[in-house]
């Protein structure tokens, strides 16, 4: 069984902040749901609320960093790009301040329906100059994350998972490095954030199925390391696959997409994601199978491009689910 | 540094410099010189502790945008002097007084005159609506109501970092149509920002003309107070009223000084085209030469010699 790991952020912010005194928390009436309510009530002195206001928050982050700090902004990742996207511009990304915006709930991964869920953001932030994006897709990315976003000479939105994350990894995020999971040579398949967990599972469904998987987790998705994405998609036989918690416009899949034909690669692409779509309000395995972001969809995306079926099955996917642990703790709770 | 001038002197400076470059250019942000020319002057000649400029008194062409391969740049702050902890900060929050505050870098001496020449010119630093690299500036302010937010956090930051030094935001009145506005007065109120103060004209003048008839704001000075600021309302042409509104004690809490001002004080001239003043054009060149003697002689120079061309 999967180690499952309670509150990562917590902890890490926590401890990221002590020993960097130039860094301020901030928090915009989502203290608890992002995870620093302990800050706030052990290091008042660090925390600043700064309300149900966020372009108020964003421009003032922009003015903590004229003055040297690095501001952490806590909230729902779509509450920090879309209402105060001017100030976005320019009071932080244009002027370059140090400034780490934490995303949380990125976005399906919450039940609050289209006001809630951040489905649009990677493609935004990717058409930001001096923008950096970070993804977490397990429990030692989300303990990693506050050091890699910190390390970044200008501003960074992060995709912060919380509640109870599986732990995949035993490295911590290496700014602009992908993690190569698999070596295979049929398929090249490319996931971040939630997904790469959902690939995970398919993975011995594949390899009994005889389906040969090259997999890449994407952490750092700006900048991103063309190069050894070529590398790889060289290395396989049969196309590409992108799996993302996002639209399939503007994402990790148009990326992927843009770099192919930059470099006149042709060779097949599936894009998986959001389908020129909103969401609505659910659980986070039912929004996932309802807007085929899981582990079947992507098997269903290799049958595409192997152009026959695996004979896996979903029962066969089911078997390696966690959901029994997420349900108990009710990670995908407001 | 202080100049040797009164601010009086200064502000009549103001007037004229704006004057005679919108004449030489067929039209310009006139209205804005009316009703700011004193308040520009009392902050850089009198009301902020600025150092000697850093940058060069010609100000430098246009390099680039701030980005990781673009290591040298630099804002325009530096006419307004370093970055110490003592040396107060300046944001121009309406940018598109930037022909006004160029003019008022001149007539204190941080600029050199020639600076005007290259106003809005392609390539050039000295850009209409004042960008972050433009001479005075520290912050792009162009889309109205960011910049309260921003002085709010930067006084935050100096005040934990135990800076003697203020802020300064100087505001339009258009920006208290903006939330974003309201959102940083209470948050200043509530973390007790008292190293930040904002001198506001209040021409109540907005793009579209008179600002009652485009967006009613009612009782701002009420606002603000309701708000958490400590504030006050005083004639922006009685620069007595603007010295006694700075002393005002606001511990704890913002100080905002709503500067209520004529769009046309010192041009009254410009009275015809009231309530559009935004940004004056001439209809005419009929228009232009009535407009370049009347105001002339108010402003007590000589008509603009205008078959120089624009420039």
């Amino acid at each position: 069984m999967v180690e499952m790991v309670n509150r990562p952020y917590a902890s890490a912010f926590e401890a990221h902040a002590l020993a960097n005194p130039d860094v301020l928390c901030l928090s915009a009436d989502l203290t608890s749901s992002c995870e620093i309510d302990g800050f706030r009530d052990r290091h008042p002195d660090r925390f600043l609320s700064l309300g149900m206001a966020e372009q108020n928050m964003m421009s003032f982050a922009g003015g903590l960093g004229l003055a040297g700090y690095r501001p952490f902004l806590h909230s729902f990742g779509v509450f920090l790009y879309r209402r105060p996207y001017d100030q976005l511009v320019a009071s932080v990304a244009y002027p370059r301040r140090k400034v780490r915006l934490m995303g949380f709930l990125p976005g399906i991964t919450t039940p609050g329906g289209m006001t809630h869920q951040a489905i649009e953001d990677i493609a935004v932030m990717r058409s930001i100059p001096n923008m950096t994006i970070l993804e977490t897709g397990d429990a030692t990315e989300v303990e990693s994350i506050c050091a890699a976003a910190d390390s970044i000479d200008g501003p960074v939105y992060c995709r912060v998972l919380r509640g109870a994350i599986p732990r995949l990894f035993d490295t911590p995020i290496e700014v602009g490095r992908m993690r190569e999971l698999a070596l295979g040579h049929d398929i090249l398949v490319v996931t971040s954030g939630v997904t790469t967990e959902e690939a995970l599972r398919a993975r011995q469904a594949l390899a009994n199925a005889g389906v040969s998987i090259r997999h890449l987790h994407i952490n750092t998705i700006k900048p991103f390391d063309e190069d050894a994405l070529l590398d790889h998609i060289g290395s396989v036989t049969k196309g590409v696959i992108v799996l993302e918690n996002h639209l399939t416009e503007g994402g990790i899949g148009s990326l992927v997409a843009e770099i192919m034909a930059d470099h006149g690669v042709g060779k097949k692409l599936v894009r998986l994601g959001l389908k020129d779509t909103y969401a609505h309000g659910g659980s986070k395995p039912y929004l996932m199978k309802y807007y085929g972001l899981d582990a079947a969809a992507l098997v269903a995306g290799i049958e595409r491009l192997i152009g026959h079926s695996t004979g896996i099955t979903e029962q066969e996917l089911a078997g390696v689910r966690l959901e029994a642990v997420h349900s108990a703790i009710k990670a995908e709770a407001l | 540094m202080q100049n040797d001038k009164t601010t009086e002197e200064i502000a009549l400076g103001i007037r004229r410099r704006v004057f005679v470059h919108s004449m030489r250019n067929n039209g310009g942000y006139l209205s804005q010189a009316c009703s700011a020319a004193e308040q520009l002057a009392f902050l850089y000649n009198e009301a902020l502790n600025l150092g000697d400029p850093t940058l060069p008194a010609v100000p430098k062409p246009f390099a680039g945008v701030p980005s990781a391969e673009n290591p040298d740049y630099h804002t325009g702050a530096g006419y307004n002097g370093p970055v110490t902890p003592h040396h107060d900060r300046l944001f121009i929050a309406p940018a598109h007084y930037a022909l006004v505050a160029y003019a008022t870098l001149i007539e204190v001496g941080r600029m050199d005159p020639e600076g005007l020449e290259m106003f809005n010119k392609d390539g050039s630093s000295v850009e209409m609506i004042g960008a972050e690299h433009s001479p005075g500036m520290e912050v792009h302010n162009g889309t109205l109501g960011i910049g309260l937010s921003t002085g709010a956090g930067l006084a935050y930051g100096r005040k934990r970092r135990g800076d003697t030094g203020q802020v300064c935001v100087f505001m339009s009145d258009g920006e208290v149509q903006e939330g974003q506005t309201w959102e940083a007065v209470q948050a200043a109120a509530h973390h007790g920002i008292d190293n930040l103060w904002a001198l506001m004209d209040v021409n109540d003048q907005q793009c579209d003309g008179a600002m009652d008839t485009v967006m009613q704001v009612r009782d701002i000075t009420a606002k603000f107070r309701n708000f958490g600021a400590v504030c006050v309302e005083v004639d922006a042409h009685d620069l007595g009223a603007l010295r006694q509104a700075k002393a005002l004690p606001h511990e704890g809490q913002p100080l905002i000084i709503l500067a209520r001002s004529s769009p046309t004080q010192g041009m009254e001239f410009l009275r015809r085209r009231f309530p559009r003043l935004h940004y004056v054009r001439f209809k005419g060149e009929d228009e232009r030469a009535e407009m370049n003697a009347a105001i002339a002689a108010e402003l007590g120079i000589a008509p603009v010699d205008l078959s120089q061309g624009s420039h």
